[in-house]
């Protein structure tokens, strides 16, 4: 228990532009502070190298949620409990909707932002496999101006992002999967979504094993499907060559579940650490990936 | 860590503090001047708070604090050490245990780690506003009858995470209270009693007492 403040500087623009000035000044000196659901953890226990801070929770760009025809884009600073609360979002994105609700406390979504947890670029988080299944792209936001990039090409490795020290995330794009029509959902297409986070208790835990799966299911078999793991690699993961060989199955036998789970297994690299072991991981992400498509052919 | 500060004092702001130790002086001048030109160049609507002290008003339990705090302060701090309200408590500091949970604007968050200066314009309830003086919430009530306590010291979290809830969710099950009930930790282990305290402050509350 600390009994005073960390040392740490932190500065509270209220403007974007101010913000984007400061980091570009000095770019790679100032660490962005969002609901500080990580931050606060880290600082208080000490293993933060970082003295500098620019808390961005006033800057109201970030905030908020907007739909188009073709697709819903949110604030970064969209908290868990706003995502979760979103009608559309439960419609249409309920992978991410389920992530934002197994996300620590009630507390912690409160304050958490999906943009903070994809700057925190954790292998271990909860709603990144979801924005993998979804497609998602970001904006990223500098003096220099504004890019898109594809969620999928996001992390390169451990910690690593392709985020430039004077950017700031500021948009999270999900494409919609069809055009929309009043009260669709994605389940009267046929797809087909699953969410399972597998950690030591229901709150507050560190997945062991985090897996999120869509299937678009037409007359029993796989039209399209989307899959994607977390704490099983240095990053979050989608794992194409499965997704591939599911695809090309004309009918989901036992054989081919477990044909994909073998396929599966390469593409994950998981490690022994505190949590779990490399061993449990990649049989409980093999049992996840069979539990998803023995339930999506039910 | 081994950098420790002394606790905020007026007359010894954390620039002056640091600008006397040495090791860390470089770092502190050369943000102070990068935020003083960024000062200079926003606009007088477009403020840049901090690192230095700056002034804030909280509404805390139906009332209005004006007070200068650094934008690092969190709002526990600032409750207990400023507006010695000290019935969130300070146990993990890091968004774990929910000793500090109080409300923001209805919903449950960690005082511990919301900052100060994110929590103006917002009503703050925590346990003292509970109820008036002399008197038990319904909740406390509960918690009280069903030995939801033994050595209470996680008990005012316990109690304002329960608050959060039963205001937008009159009517839990068991196996919802244990879910909304996810962030606050009890030592002592007195989690059979909390639910069943959860339950019966539903049940009064509905009464209306």
């Amino acid at each position: 228990m600390r009994a005073y403040l960390p040392q740490f500087e932190l500065i509270t623009p209220t403007a974007l532009e101010d913000a984007l000035k400061l980091l570009a000044r000095e770019p790679g000196q100032w660490e962005p502070f969002a609901g500080g659901t990580d931050l606060m953890v880290l600082l208080e226990a000490g293993k933060l190298a970082h003295q500098r801070f620019l808390n961005i929770w006033r800057l109201k760009e970030l905030h908020g949620m907007e739909e188009t025809r073709e697709n819903v884009t949110l604030g970064a600073l969209t908290t868990y409990t706003e995502v979760q609360k979103h009608e559309t979002l439960q419609r249409e994105f309920p992978l991410l909707c389920r992530a934002a609700a197994v996300t620590g406390s009630v507390a912690t979504q409160n304050r958490g932002t999906l943009g903070g947890n994809i700057a925190n670029a954790s292998p271990a988080a909860d709603s990144p496999p979801a924005l993998l299944v979804y497609d998602a792209e970001l904006e990223l936001l500098s003096a220099r101006g504004a890019r898109w990039v594809r969620y999928a090409q996001f992390h390169k490795g451990y910690k690593q992002m392709d985020l430039a020290p004077d950017e700031l995330i500021a948009r999270i794009r999900l494409p919609r999967r069809a055009n929309v029509a009043p009260g669709f959902s994605p389940a009267s297409w046929g797809w087909h979504e699953y969410y399972s986070k597998v950690g030591t208790r229901s709150a507050q835990a560190i997945s062991k094993v985090c897996f999120a799966g869509a299937a678009q299911m037409a007359n029993g078999r796989i039209a399209d499907i989307r899959i994607a793991l977390g704490s099983v690699a240095p990053t979050v993961v989608r794992c194409a060559k499965t997704e591939e060989f599911l695809r090309a199955e004309e009918k989901l036998t036992p054989a081919a579940v477990q044909k994909a789970q073998e396929i599966l297994a390469g593409e994950i690299a998981p490690i022994d650490d505190f949590r779990s072991t490399a061993r449990y991981r990649r049989r409980v992400a093999q049992n996840l990936l069979g539990e998803f498509l023995g339930s999506a052919v039910r | 860590m081994s950098k420790r500060k002394l606790p905020t004092q007026k007359g010894l702001s954390r620039r002056a503090f640091l600008k006397t130790t040495g090791a860390a002086v470089s770092a502190g001048v050369v943000s102070g001047a990068a935020a003083e030109l960024l000062n200079a160049q926003s606009t007088a609507k477009n403020k840049v708070a901090g690192p230095g002290e700056v002034p804030i008003t909280l509404r805390v339990n139906g009332e209005t604090h004006n007070l200068n705090v650094e934008p690092r302060v969190t709002l526990l701090d600032a409750l207990r050490d400023r507006l010695d309200l000290t019935g969130a408590k300070k146990v993990c500091d890091r968004g774990t245990c929910g000793t500090c949970t109080v409300l923001v604007d209805g919903k449950a968050a960690y005082a511990c780690s919301m900052l100060a200066i994110d929590a103006q314009g917002r009503e703050i309830l925590t346990i003292e506003g509970l109820a008036p003086e002399g008197e038990l919430h319904p909740i406390s009530a509960a918690f009280v009858e069903n030995d939801a306590q033994q050595c209470g010291f996680c008990t005012p979290g316990f109690v304002m995470a329960c608050k959060a809830y039963l205001d937008r969710n009159p009517n839990p099950t068991e196996a919802q209270a244990k879910k909304a009930l996810g962030g606050n930790l009890c030592r002592c282990g007195t989690y059979i009693g909390v639910r069943a305290a959860v339950l019966d402050a539903a049940a009064r509350m509905k009464g209306g007492r």
